[in-house]
């Protein structure tokens, strides 16, 4: 496993063509190969792709992905006529307590493909754009160590997290003597309660196209709030 | 792969016009989708950019204006905006822009269109702005009336009257009755030239051959002139069936001469409308008369708001309410007015107790104070007659009061001998006011200019407004000083959430429908009305009068008459919902309690008032002539 987790890769696309010679699965080398944006590409140019999984558990080692919902997006659009939503059976047993959050049952899994066979239509949506997720150390992490379950190798790529984003403004508006003096916290950075600081609606969550969806319209709003369509890609991407 | 998208569908298929739409052309509306956020303060689309969607506010709200800067109007979820360009050569029409973070919904213009071709309710509702959803929402209300309180007298005509001469022997004329199996005929004189048979001179019925012949044994070879019936009333065919009954109870009748242009074209009698009777206000009106002192009247004007419940709930429309009303109210007087003179005797000298305001309009509706006065004899002395018509007015006041017609405010009452006035003095006084105006003098005496005779000598209020007529039609002056104080209550923007929205954007709980919408489309009326001569008092007619003198441009007269009756329903439905719900009626709505499209309604016909108070405020101005 690559631990990525919080270390910024300096030249993603490098890094990308670097992969694409190392990898020896078609599949991945043909992903690898289309690259991504240059480090100083504005957000406005760049076509995002919304990511979002569900899955048996928390830990990537031992449960694995039962749905993926993903939605291509710029700054201005979220494209919903192109948005993806797939059902995958899992390695693992489906537990009755990530039933309960999912609502995803035996019955929806029924079958239901095996990743492998969906991974050229995945790869095929995420190449070439950047990811964006609500929580990196799910979607990066649960792709990366499922496929190395089942093909032997895994996958890396850079993405945006709103998360990432919504920590680091919550921690700079608590910095400073007075917001110290005024005992601030940071506010609650998941999914829904970031939502609402931007004033976006509250949605069912744990569908995976749902949260797909909600994400993509979070990082129009933190953008629009505290970025620009003219900030470099290199300064929001991990 | 069908992809579900379940929060977009969710909230479009819940908001109109979607929520009208069959599942499959739904989700072909949800896949079109796409979304897009805007901070609060930013310029969605200006004025004459391209505009190729519709825009759905998913969360947040975004304001219209007008290309002149003016607000247009606040929408929030759920609204839609953007059509207007759609379907005007794809340009912005009305620019706008978020006042809070907003969350759009963008719909391509391509399934739009097909939308509107495919799905009448859908292209009606994004078509039909302002006037033309007014007209729809209108038509579709009288459309579903009740034929009893819409119909019209000429409809229950079947075949001209019978019209037999006055020389005729009664034994001929029964003889033809019978023969035409009619139970009534009309008798003209043949000494009176009168080819083409416009008058006539009596009635004659079957009850007066009983009663008149038989009974008292005359002789058949009598002319029918001395026994037929000359004190004749009349209906114009336009009259409404309603307003025959109340004719034919007030005065006990059976029998009703139908008028075309003066002409009779039949006759009606009461078995022709007996099946059109119901518990209306016919048999309130009739059960007035037989009340015996002021308390009896209180005692039965109690039942007043059950008689306007019923009505509205038969689908009434508001003129026909307003009418019916009125004559109640009318009623209430007249029958105070014949106690009085029990009580304190025949009048010393001619008089005409007045109605003003609404009730001469024939507007009234629940809720509503008494402005009335006199008209005295020329001969009036005050030293001999001052005492009577002081007693005489409080007792009709006070036991309109007692009635629940509130006295007037404004003193406006017969009580007031300033309003107890001869016929020289009233028309001194109309002509101050007409020769010399002045608006602050004018802004009170506005109700003076809607008057009617309610009992005694009611030519004299005909001559009285034939008189104003004659003296205001022409002159600039007075009617700009009138213009502009018709100008003083203005209609608010709309609604936003569960606030009526005023044009500067605050916020109010409620709406007074009266003052902000009847009141003041009443008053810019009566400016037309006045201006063009028109003899008519209900702001119907005077609007008919108005659009055949051409003074409005095209189409505007049909808009006003159609926001005067939707304002007017409106406020007749809540009336009617808050006696049915126990609660004390009154003009004041509160948006939480309106349906979207009683919302969407009264919006489009504020917007009718506005602008026809713009044209008012153009067309008559002192110094443009």
């Amino acid at each position: 496993m690559h631990n990525f987790t919080n270390k910024k890769i300096l030249n993603w696309n490098a890094y990308l063509q670097l992969q694409a010679q190392n990898c020896k699965d078609s599949r991945l080398k043909t992903f690898y190969k289309t690259g991504t944006y240059h480090d100083d590409t504005q957000l406005k140019e760049i076509e995002f792709v919304a990511l979002d999984f569900e899955t048996t558990g928390l830990d990537p080692k031992q449960n694995s992905i039962i749905s993926i919902g993903l939605v291509p997006f710029t700054l201005n659009r979220i494209f919903c006529n192109q948005a993806k939503k797939w059902y995958v059976n899992p390695q693992d047993k489906l537990e009755e307590e990530s039933v309960i959050i999912h609502g995803i049952t035996h019955s929806d899994l029924k079958g239901a493909p095996d990743l492998r066979r969906i991974l050229n239509q995945l790869l095929d949506e995420l190449a070439g754009k950047i990811v964006v997720v609500h929580y990196r150390n799910i979607e990066r992490d649960f792709l990366d160590l499922n496929l190395r379950a089942l093909i032997d190798e895994g996958i890396i790529f850079p993405v945006i997290d709103t998360m990432q984003i919504e920590a680091e403004i919550q921690n700079k508006q608590i910095q400073g003597f007075f917001n110290w003096l005024k005992g601030k916290r940071p506010g609650s950075i998941r999914l829904g309660n970031s939502r609402l600081r931007y004033n976006l609606p509250g949605y069912q969550p744990h569908d995976a196209l749902t949260d797909a969806i909600a994400t993509a319209e979070l990082l129009q709003a933190q953008v629009s709030y505290y970025y620009s369509p003219e900030t470099p890609i290199k300064n929001i991407w991990l | 792969m069908e992809v579900e998208l379940l929060e977009i569908q969710d909230f479009i298929s819940q908001h109109a016009p979607f929520d009208q739409l069959p599942e499959e052309a739904l989700a072909d509306v949800v896949r079109s989708v796409e979304i897009s956020y805007y901070r609060a303060e930013t310029n969605i689309i200006d004025f004459k950019d391209d505009i190729n969607e519709l825009y759905m506010i998913r969360s947040g709200v975004v304001e219209i204006y007008r290309r002149n800067g003016n607000l247009y109007n606040r929408l929030d979820q759920g609204k839609l905006f953007g059509q207007m360009g759609l379907l005007t050569n794809n340009k912005v029409r009305f620019p706008a822009k978020t006042t809070k973070d907003t969350l759009l919904y963008c719909i391509p213009g391509s399934v739009f269109y097909d939308l509107c071709d495919r799905f009448e309710s859908f292209a009606d509702f994004v078509e039909a702005e302002d006037s033309t959803r007014l007209k729809q929402a209108v038509k579709s209300k009288s459309d579903n009336a009740n034929a009893l309180t819409t119909s019209k007298v000429k409809t229950l005509l079947t075949r001209e009257p019978l019209i037999l001469q006055s020389d005729s022997s009664i034994q001929s004329v029964a003889k033809i009755m019978a023969e035409e199996s009619q139970s009534a005929a009309l008798i003209k004189d043949p000494s009176i030239d009168d080819q083409e048979g416009y008058s006539f001179v009596g009635l004659i019925t079957e009850h007066d051959l009983c009663a008149k012949v038989i009974a008292s044994g005359l002789s058949v070879e009598t002319p029918v002139s001395e026994v037929m019936s000359t004190e004749l009333m009349s209906l114009d065919h336009n009259a409404y069936i309603f307003e025959a009954m109340l004719l034919m109870l007030r005065h006990n009748v059976h029998h009703l001469p139908i008028m075309k242009n003066k002409r009779p074209i039949g006759l009606i009698e009461v078995s022709d409308i007996i099946r059109y009777e119901s518990q209306n206000s016919l048999l309130f009106v009739s059960s007035i008369f037989q009340q015996q002192s002021t308390e009896d009247l209180a005692q039965l004007s109690a039942q007043l708001k059950d008689c306007f419940v019923r009505m509205v709930n038969e689908d009434a429309n508001s003129h026909m309410v307003g009418r019916a009303m009125s004559e109640i109210g009318r009623s209430f007087k007249q029958r105070l007015l014949e106690l009085a003179e029990e009580q304190f005797g025949p009048p010393p000298i001619p008089y005409c107790f007045l109605a003003l305001g609404s009730m001469a309009r024939d507007e009234q509706l629940l809720v509503t104070d008494q402005d009335n006065g006199l008209i005295l004899d020329n001969s009036y002395d005050e030293k001999l007659h001052g005492e009577y018509f002081e007693k005489l007015s409080h007792f009709v006041c006070d036991g309109l009061d007692a009635c629940g017609y509130v006295y007037c405010t404004g003193e406006i009452m017969a009580t007031n001998p300033e309003y107890r006035k001869t016929q020289t003095q009233w028309e001194t006084c109309f002509t101050d006011w007409i020769d010399n105006p002045n608006p602050k003098a004018l802004l009170n005496c506005n109700i003076f200019f809607d008057l009617t005779g309610v009992y005694g000598r009611v030519k004299w209020a005909e001559q009285l407004n034939a008189f104003i007529l004659r003296r205001a039609k022409k002159n600039n002056r007075f009617l700009a000083c009138m213009a502009r104080n018709a100008l003083n209550r203005k209609p608010p923007l709309g609604f936003f959430k569960d606030f009526v929205m005023e044009n500067d954007g605050r916020h109010n709980n409620s709406i007074n429908l009266k003052r902000r919408g009847t009141a003041p489309l009443a008053d810019l009326i009566r400016v037309h009305a006045l201006a063009i001569g028109s003899q008519s008092q209900n702001s119907f007619d005077r609007l008919e009068d108005i659009i055949e003198a051409g003074i409005l441009p095209k189409s505007k007269g049909a808009d006003l008459r159609h926001a005067m009756e939707l304002i007017s329903l409106v406020r007749l439905r809540h009336q009617s919902l808050d006696v049915e719900s126990d609660i004390e009626p009154d003009n004041n709505i509160e948006p939480e309690n309106m349906s979207d499209l009683e919302r969407r309604n009264l919006k489009d016909a504020f917007l009718v008032l506005s602008n026809a108070q713009n044209f008012l405020k153009y067309r008559y101005t002192a110094n443009k002539f």
